[in-house]
């Protein structure tokens, strides 16, 4: 079996024992990608030479030591483009690492290249990309989920042993389940911003789309922990994430929120879940029904403060000092109109749209400040409800994936793909989507296991515990 | 019908801080263009902005010396317009939780311009409330050259306190006595060197104008960006001028934004109420709320100073200094401080504070390190002035000597023979001399002419090469010439 395919436990035990050479790892994904990577396009660019040049003096001792990864294209890497899949950021290349490339990069890790996104991480689809949309690698006619659709693709179709994402209302939960991987959205905090260009910056973190739950926790606790350069990252070290991973859930309570089963979801979604509920009770967890009465108003609420927030980070793309100015302007207001009209996508125009408008004055008491307070009372649902259960299981997104070009002329529709991921951003929780059976069509179903804040070792470990008793995770998408 | 002016100030100053408000950059005036910027300062995709505890303590260090309430949480904003000089198209500021709330500046009569000083009367005790204090960023700067425009980050985010007072200002010389006021207590502070030439303090001004005697304000105009108080009172006088002109001739005043042209005397209009920006003002997501109770109001405190009125009236009380003797030794603390390590050697303080205005600071201009005069010589000189050893002319001789090289006084004085003849035998043989010499200027002086006694005193002054006591031989000089 070709080394790409391996995690990256397996790997780090083949590199310490020197059966393969980090160079061979290298070598073996970029064979990977020149035979897939033409139907699925998972990656923006890539890095050969430097990726073989770093594999060459890889330390193999270190925790990432020869192990590659996958990086989404709005994470700043120095002397890389950063084009966040915009049009804007032609021609840009990053002066600076962020704070979790610098991690990577201390722990051994080899930078292999960049994965498509929707442009600004505004998407659910991949396919509001500049550089053309990513192709789900189960079925090259649907999408692979987004925002961090290359990422997820990359790692399903195993042409990235794993990758970083980057999640703000499911960016990485939503693909994960979609391509049939495992995604983890760190509790608010946990992870550094430093370097991630920011879209909704109290919701967005970053977190590892793995093949496995293990793989997850140890990519966490490499990027995971205090960073003084930013303000919003909690001020104590990381802790380790994986001592739970083995320890039975017998005897544990997971809540299961009566208002994530709503009308609308794909039966077959629903069915999976019913199995997956029945299999955690079968590994000796206590079901309980919970209740979080404000999940209606998630997306309006999240629509709202992201959009907002967006609006004025994004305001700063405009051309005058770096990225593509749009040529022959007669004056600053022209040159900042056109740059920004022809630099963005349509969904990004729109959501700065939504974002300046309840920002302005007269609409802000309504609109701003009336979210963020529907924003607390969500936040405590959670809060009440993990006085009663110590996780809670939903499904990652009510419908498998979808067809390219399905729901692009809806953008509602489009919103409604992350109903289950939006309310976990919101309250800052931590969450982890991980494969839990697919549709007769062959399509992957996720199962989203939601911890309170500083958990992640929870859901890491009831993560585990059910996919060391399924099988999903071995399954391989059919790319030959 | 007679009209009055309503002013309010929003003056913004630069804060003395070695790095910038939410970055390492270093916070300095001068150096090469786009030398001083990283990342964060240049709002690169993925930059965060990180707070700088010695701008914030220094914000709360000024609130506490204008009597502000410093609030226990405070929070930044995003300030959103477009500008080039504006690296993240938001400028990072405070909104409706500023670091200090309310305030107070007393204006003391000399603040105000010379020429305004003449009814000291009229101007004393006017307070001027203060609304808030804030701090933000501070914006690049812009150059335009004849084919392009370049722009220097250097500036940008660089620390900047805003300091908004109540309408409570009348005249252009309130303005000026205001700012003038606030400039020393920000230097006791060593909050900010307000440098005008360097733009540390920069200043809008709001007017309006009413008919004496009414209470509702009329419809303000603003003029942005002023740099030196002077160019503030111009504006203000001319602003006021033209408001009243207008409204006397049944005109209305406008809404309006204006520059200030200084070299022509005029303001230009920027923009009309109709342009105004809607700022779009949110918390900002990136910087957790500040808490001030603790370490930061701490800190402040401790490094609060005596401030500029209650030294001078510390001075005045101990030492029995004029006013203007404590304002000016106030306006200078290392001086003040210098001037009070001398008093603890001299038994006349009144004359070591004429020896340090009169000469010591006439000195000290084209002297590279005057303070190196042990504070103990510089008193023992006033100790010599004052009980009549030395003149005044030859305080300044031996000043002038011991600015070169300290040592005693004294023993300079004797060394060059600078002591003042004061016994009086010796100086009525000079007197008489005089008195022999210059019959017609005794003549004047017995048909009534006082001042031909002045004649007398110089012939005695040059013949003694200046040291005689002058008080003596005019003494003297009035005894023998009234003889019979």
């Amino acid at each position: 079996m070709s080394i790409a395919f391996a995690t990256i436990h397996e790997l780090r035990k083949q590199l310490l024992a020197k059966e393969v050479h980090p160079k061979e790892v290298v070598e073996s994904l970029l064979d990977r990608i020149s035979s897939v990577d033409s139907r699925i396009k998972a990656y923006n660019y890539l890095h050969p030479e430097r990726a073989l040049e770093s594999a060459e003096k890889a330390d193999v001792s270190l925790p990432l030591g020869g192990i590659p990864i996958a990086v989404k294209d709005l994470i700043s890497v120095r002397g890389e483009p950063c084009t966040c899949s915009s049009r804007l950021l032609e021609g840009y290349i990053a002066p600076y690492d962020a704070t979790v490339i610098e991690r990577l990069r201390a722990a051994g890790a080899i930078l292999l290249g960049r994965t498509n996104m929707d442009e600004f991480a505004m998407g659910s689809s991949t396919e509001n990309s500049a550089w053309g949309v990513t192709r789900n690698p189960w079925d090259l006619s649907r999408v692979p989920g987004g925002s961090s659709g290359g990422s997820a693709a990359a790692v399903a179709a195993q042409e990235a042993i794993a990758a970083l994402g980057s999640d703000t209302g499911g960016s990485i939960r939503q693909p994960a389940a979609f391509c049939g991987c495992v995604g983890l959205k760190p509790t608010y905090g946990r992870v550094s911003r430093y370097g991630l260009t920011a879209f909704a910056s109290s919701l967005d973190q970053i977190g590892p789309l793995t093949k496995t739950v293990a793989d997850a926790g140890l990519l966490l606790e490499i990027i995971a922990g205090a960073d003084p350069r930013d303000n919003t990252c909690e001020p104590e070290p990381a802790p380790s994430f994986s001592t739970k991973l083995g320890e039975e859930i017998r005897g544990m309570t997971l809540g299961v929120p009566k208002e994530y089963f709503v009308s609308g979801m794909d039966p077959e979604v629903e069915a999976a879940m019913q199995k997956a509920i029945a299999h955690l009770e079968g590994l000796g967890a206590i079901l309980r029904e919970i209740s979080l009465p404000h999940t209606p108003y998630s997306i309006a609420t999240y629509y709202l403060v992201a959009t907002a927030e967006a609006s004025a980070n994004l305001a700063r793309f405009d051309g005058m000092r770096y990225g593509r100015r749009a040529p022959g302007c007669n004056d600053l207001l022209e040159t900042y109109g056109r740059t920004r009209d022809e630099g963005f996508g349509r969904e990004v125009k729109r959501r700065i749209l939504l974002g300046t408008y309840s920002l302005s004055s007269g609409y802000y008491d309504a609109y701003y400040l009336r979210a963020q307070k529907v924003r607390m009372r969500i936040r405590e649902d959670f809060l009440t409800a993990f006085r009663d259960c110590q996780a809670i299981v939903t499904p990652t997104s009510p419908m498998p994936a979808f067809r390219l070009g399905e729901r692009t002329e809806d953008p509602l529709q489009m919103y409604l793909a992350d109903i289950f991921t939006i309310a976990v951003n919101l309250a800052g929780l931590c969450a982890i989507s991980l494969p839990c059976g697919f549709t007769q069509a062959g399509l992957p179903i996720g199962l989203q296991i939601i911890g309170p804040m500083r958990k992640e070792e929870t859901v890491l470990q009831v993560g585990y515990a059910y996919e060391q008793s399924t099988s999903w995770h071995t399954l391989r998408p059919p790319l030959g | 019908m007679t009209y009055e002016a309503v002013i309010g100030l929003e003056v913004h100053v630069q804060l003395k801080t070695a790095t910038k408000l939410f970055c390492g950059c270093r916070n300095e005036f001068g150096a090469e263009p786009n030398s001083r910027v990283c990342p964060v300062c240049l709002g690169l995709p993925g930059a965060l902005p990180v707070p700088n505890e010695a701008a914030v303590i220094q914000t709360i260090l000024t609130g506490l010396m204008m009597g502000s309430s410093i609030r226990p949480r405070a929070k930044f904003d995003r300030k959103n317009y477009f500008y080039p000089d504006m690296p993240k198209n938001y400028q990072i500021s405070q909104y409706d939780q500023p670091l200090c709330l309310g305030g107070e500046v007393s204006l003391p009569v000399l603040a105000f311009p010379k020429d305004a000083q003449k009814e000291p009367q009229a101007l004393a005790g006017k307070k001027v409330r203060l609304v808030r204090i804030h701090l933000e960023e501070d914006v690049g700067k812009s150059f335009h050259l004849e084919n392009c425009s370049g722009i220097d980050f250097n500036r940008a985010g660089t620390p900047l306190m805003e300091i908004v007072t109540e309408a409570d200002l009348t005249t252009p010389e309130e303005a000026f006595a205001l700012l003038t006021t606030i400039r020393e207590i920000l230097r006791y502070g060593k909050v900010s060197d307000v440098d005008m030439e360097k733009g540390q303090l920069r200043c809008d001004v709001n007017i309006s104008v009413r008919p004496v005697g009414t209470e509702a304000f009329g419809t303000k105009r603003e003029i942005k960006n002023l740099n030196s108080i002077s160019a503030v009172r111009r504006a203000l006088k001319h602003e006021i001028q033209s408001q009243i002109e207008l409204v006397s001739s049944g005109g209305t005043v406008v809404q309006e934004t204006l520059r200030w042209d200084d070299a022509r005397g005029e303001t230009i209009p920027m923009r009309t109420k109709e342009q105004a920006h809607d700022y779009r003002y949110f918390p900002d997501p990136d910087l957790l709320p500040i808490r001030t109770e603790g370490r930061l109001r701490t800190e402040a405190e401790r490094r609060m100073p005596e401030l500029p009125e209650t030294k001078k009236s510390r001075l005045r009380e101990t030492y029995g200094l004029s006013e203007y003797q404590a304002s000016v030794l106030a306006s200078d603390p290392p001086l003040a401080d210098y001037f009070e390590k001398a008093a603890r050697s001299t038994r006349n303080p009144l004359t070591l504070a004429n020896l340090t205005l009169n000469d010591y600071l006439a000195l000290r201009q084209d002297s590279p390190d005057p303070m190196s005069i042990p504070p103990e010589y510089f008193g023992q000189l006033a100790d010599l002035v004052s009980d009549g050893t030395l003149n005044s002319r030859q305080g300044r001789e031996v000043l002038a000597i011991l600015i070169q090289a300290p040592r005693p006084p004294k023993e300079i004085a004797q060394e060059r023979g600078l002591t003042q003849i004061s016994d009086s035998q010796v100086l009525e043989e000079f007197c008489r001399e005089a008195i022999a010499a210059n019959p017609k200027s005794v003549a004047d002086f017995k048909g009534g002419k006082a001042a031909a006694i002045n004649s007398l005193k110089g012939f005695v002054m040059k013949k003694t090469r200046g040291q005689a006591n002058p008080q003596r031989i005019h003494e003297l000089l009035e005894s023998l010439l009234r003889e019979p």
